[in-house]
């Protein structure tokens, strides 16, 4: 146990050393360069036109369904993972079962291609 | 005191020095590839690039870094000011992190863990937080609408990824770099799985938001997108990330298809030439066609992106791995576990 989480201390040292690069990196060029801000400089940029109201406003719904479309391939492709590891093992049945998994997971995708929900037009 | 010495301090100090020995190189790396591109660019359009900064504008880099520190961090006033700052930093250092189980040469890898691909793969999909965090954090509309673009791209792009991943697995049974490299010393993956190693650099262009799928800074309408409140080192930081993230999906590239640090041919003349020569070949050839590709071809429609991202590359990837799978079981070519 201990030395299988050995192996994971070079990546938190790693993790740590970068961190503290990038801070250092920030702030100096905080420190270095002369900090003059003002109101007009501030401002969110909108192409010289004064910022109508808030940026943050509804989006299209699309994305939203994007997201959602990734949730699950995303968790379908980490089934596969440790069956593609582990496909010698398994044997048949196993390579079976997820061929039945994937033809579930392929019905859903034609659906979903037939109902529109690819579209961006 | 012997033991504290040599069971933690000394180990320590290796590692740290491990470290180090990654990151300047990298961050080298990273500073001529931003030169390499407009060189490169500047050859294909007849003009000369940078050449007055330093002999051939070799100093140029250095210039520019110079420039970003010196200038003013401009913080808008209607923006989140911690999650704003933390965007670049957070897309720097996962740029980084990712570099700590790429094995450059046989063995010479920060940290050998079993599961590297499944790390790498994870690493590259919490490349989006940043963007989201910039565009959410910076309130301006422009920056709002440019993380969408990107996140929704970055994501769509990944599912294939990610099945293109898992064709390479099968071939290998190992999750581990090192030993997916070793699985191509007969014959580079490249090769049987083409038609996946062409999807995959497509799909590692639209992963970092190079062009022709840069449409989350799309000049010409968006500004720059999620990068448009940014300035000074918050801006480089994003323009550090970007072009290591170029150079590690180059990397991971070579190591799924091109056989990582191995001679493409193991006889007399190719394998004097020590691993890591190899590797960087093969990552600065990958970056070239980045940059070649950028040069020629113009920009995609947003609605033409997703298209052949989830009509095309899913489909056909999804498509691949059914059909591994099955000449694997069909033929009995099970990976040997060595």
């Amino acid at each position: 146990m201990s030395t299988m989480l050995a192996e994971y201390l070079p990546i938190l040292i790693f993790l740590g050393i970068s961190i503290v690069m990038v801070t250092v990196m920030l702030g100096a060029s905080y420190v270095i360069a002369r900090q003059r801000p003002d109101s007009e400089k501030n401002a969110p940029y909108e192409c010289g036109f004064e910022a109508f109201g808030d940026a943050r406003r509804p989006f299209d719904v699309r994305f939203y369904l994007v997201a959602i479309l990734f949730i699950i391939f995303d968790l379908e492709v980490a089934f596969l993972f440790p069956w593609a590891v582990s496909l010698g093992e398994v044997g048949l049945f196993g390579f079976w079962s997820m061929m039945v998994f994937l033809g579930v997971l392929t019905v859903g995708f034609i659906y979903e291609w037939k109902k529109g929900a690819l579209e961006w037009d | 005191m012997v033991s504290f010495w040599d069971g933690y301090l000394w180990p320590g100090i290796v590692i740290v020095a491990q470290c180090v020995a990654l990151i300047v190189p990298l961050l080298i790396a990273v500073a001529y590839l931003t030169l390499f591109e407009r060189k490169v660019m500047a050859a294909m359009m007849l003009r000369r690039g940078p050449n007055v900064v330093g002999a051939f504008g070799l100093l140029q880099p250095f210039a520019d870094g110079l420039k970003f520190l010196v200038k003013e961090t401009v913080i808008p006033a209607g923006a989140n000011k911690v999650v704003f700052l933390i965007a670049p930093m957070l897309t720097f250092v996962l740029a980084m992190i990712a570099w700590a189980v790429i094995p450059v040469s046989a063995g010479v890898v920060l940290s050998d863990i079993n599961v590297g691909v499944l790390y790498l793969f994870a690493i590259s999909s919490l490349g989006v937080y940043g963007i989201i965090m910039a565009g959410w954090a910076s309130n301006s509309r422009y920056a709002f609408l440019g993380a969408l673009r990107s996140s929704a791209q970055m994501v769509s792009y990944e599912v294939s990824m990610g099945f293109i991943i898992i064709t390479v697995l099968l071939c290998v049974g190992s999750l581990n770099m090192s030993k997916i490299v070793e699985a191509q010393r007969d014959l580079w993956f490249a090769i049987p799985l083409f038609p996946m190693f062409v999807i995959f650099f497509i799909s590692t262009l639209a992963e970092t938001n190079r062009h022709p799928f840069d449409l989350p800074e799309a000049e010409s309408e968006l500004v720059a997108g999620y990068q448009i409140e940014y300035s000074a080192f918050a801006f480089a930081l994003f323009m550090l990330g970007e072009y290591a993230n170029m150079i590690l999906m180059s990397a991971f590239t070579a190591i799924l298809f091109l056989g990582g640090w191995l001679p493409p041919l193991d006889i007399a003349p190719f394998n004097w030439i020590p691993g890591f020569v190899w590797f960087a070949i093969k990552i600065v050839i990958l970056l070239f066609v980045f940059i070649w590709v950028r040069a020629t071809l113009p920009r995609y429609r947003y609605d033409q992106l997703m298209r052949i991202g989830w009509k095309f590359f899913l489909p056909l990837s999804l498509l691949w791995v059914v059909l591994t799978a099955s000449a694997i079981v069909a033929f009995g070519w099970y990976p040997s576990k060595a």
